[in-house]
């Protein structure tokens, strides 16, 4: 809403689960103003038109060198590596928002029988293309960052990329589902993509 | 067109404007100058709108030829620079004539100079800056930091004979600060009154692992009052979050747009280029203010930078 119809001197907008970071200059209106503005927008919550939803196939080749924590998950769970691919592969998720870092997407909800905790100790790289879930999120590594996130497989997909006119393979509110790939398929696509 | 010639590029040099504002919901933030204040006067120096662009030095400066002659300015810390071996002044206008070499060595003072260049350095622009994203490896020349031999090119310029100084003025007050005012952050609650004494009453040291995403610091650990997660929400720029252990960090011009720490404090608008001149191993200490406190202080901030008497010849 405050996209579609923009606050003079809102700067930027930062969208979580539940909150709207909104970034303002202060040399031009104060925070009670703002406050003001929203309170109104708030109020028309329910009127807003959301653009119908796209649904977005993402490949993973799950476990191996790709998921370094596919087979602890899988056992964490009591589940066969076949289980364990089919249920989080069986699910539509939602893109609540995206954040951390460009074209991240927090995907929600994971089949409870896969939800699990975060690594205690975050890894200090953990490769592009990365697929984690942590708690009960799922979401891919659009650049090689730091994270915490149990790794369960790798997309050759560009989840960000500059030179494409969809900066982000991924939007607020596009349905996603994700298609296991065998190794070779995921080499053979990256070479494509690349 | 007229170029500059990396022969070396410093320990990490990007080019950096101001920043590219309104891409959160893509999860982009807006990077941009870790010193911004440096940056709007080195360009005002050299007659550039304050926003262009220009290169971003860290800790050690560079060595740089301009076959065709420029008009330059040095911003924010002094790395020791010199033109032919001659010494250069910081926060003046000089001309390089064809084919002169500017040195620049460690830093003597902060973090980050700044070189602007009359006309501003010509990249493509990302989402409509010119600065470049490290970590997304967009922006700036080739979004990355700059290499030996890279060659930059200098844009076009309204010529000005114009080769101004900074006021006396301007410099004490644009002087960066050690002791950083914030405003109270929005989990400030989480901390009880202890942990909150602690965090403004010691001084916190800045980590070597520290860079344009994030600032960590070392020093007494902040304790949180409950055991509760935060659920992912949106964070800004000079946020001080505090992850398990009680660490805190402060997010940076290249900070993630969205985190699950509970945040103490904010660094204010007026403070933000001082932390673009800490160093690791520096000491700083955090006072409270409110946010009128801190509005206005970033009106008075703003009206230095416009003011006629910033520069004078």
């Amino acid at each position: 809403m405050v996209q579609q119809e923009p606050v003079a001197g809102v700067r930027n907008l930062h969208p979580g689960y539940c909150s709207l970071l909104v970034k303002f200059d202060a040399l031009r209106m104060r925070h009670e103003e703002v406050e003001a503005i929203l309170r109104e927008y708030l109020e028309r919550l329910e009127e807003v038109e959301l653009p119908e939803a796209r649904l977005v196939e993402i490949p993973v080749c799950y476990g191996g060198e790709f998921g370094p924590d596919f087979t602890e998950v899988a056992a964490l769970h009591g589940m066969t590596a076949g289980q364990a691919i089919e249920l989080h592969a069986s699910v539509e998720y939602l893109v609540y928002f995206l954040g951390f870092v460009p074209g991240f997407a927090y995907l929600g909800e994971l089949p409870e029988a896969l939800v699990t905790p975060r690594l205690a100790a975050p890894r200090r790289r953990v490769p592009a293309g990365s697929v984690g879930i942590a708690g009960n999120q799922t979401g891919v590594y659009p650049f090689a960052t730091p994270g915490g996130w149990r790794l369960l497989g790798r997309t050759p997909a560009k989840m960000f990329q500059a030179d494409r006119d969809e900066l982000s393979l991924l939007s607020i509110g596009d349905r996603v589902r994700f298609v296991p790939i065998s190794a070779e398929r995921f080499v053979k696509l990256e070479k494509e993509w690349t | 067109m007229d170029v500059i010639l990396v022969r070396e590029p410093g320990l990490f040099t990007t080019v950096q404007d101001l920043g590219r504002q309104g891409f959160g919901p893509m999860g982009v933030s807006p990077s941009g100058a870790a010193d911004a204040v440096s940056l709007r006067m080195g360009n005002r120096l050299v007659g550039n709108a304050e926003g262009a662009a220009g290169l971003e030095m860290t800790l050690l400066g560079g060595t740089f030829e301009f076959p065709d002659g420029a008009v330059l300015a040095l911003a924010g810390s002094d790395f020791g620079a010199a033109l032919d071996g001659k010494p250069v002044e910081l926060w003046t206008a000089f001309e390089a004539k064809p084919e002169q070499v500017l040195t620049l060595g460690p830093t003597r003072s902060g973090a980050r100079c700044y070189l602007c260049v009359r006309g501003g350095i010509e990249v493509k622009t990302f989402l409509g800056s010119a600065s470049t994203h490290i970590l997304s490896g967009v922006g700036g020349f080739e979004g990355r930091a700059l290499r030996k031999g890279d060659v930059l090119k200098i844009g076009a310029a309204s010529g000005s004979a114009r080769t101004p100084r900074l006021s006396a003025r301007a410099l004490k007050e644009m002087q960066p600060r050690k002791v950083l005012r914030v405003t109270p952050g929005p989990q400030e609650d989480w901390f009880p009154e202890a942990s909150r004494r602690v965090f403004y009453e010691n001084a916190y040291r800045v980590a070597e692992e520290t860079n344009r995403m994030g600032i960590r610091l070392e020093g007494a650990s902040v304790a949180k009052a409950t055991e509760g997660e935060l659920t992912s929400e949106g964070v800004s720029l000079g946020a001080v979050q505090v992850p398990e252990g009680g660490l805190p960090i402060l997010l940076f011009v290249e900070q993630q747009t969205t985190g699950g720490y509970p945040k103490i404090a904010n660094v204010i608008s007026a403070d933000f280029h001082s932390l673009g001149q800490l160093r690791p191993r520096d000491e700083i200490r955090f006072e409270r203010v409110d946010w009128e406190t801190a509005r206005s202080l970033l009106v008075e901030q703003e009206e230095l930078l416009e003011s006629e008497e910033l520069l004078f010849e």
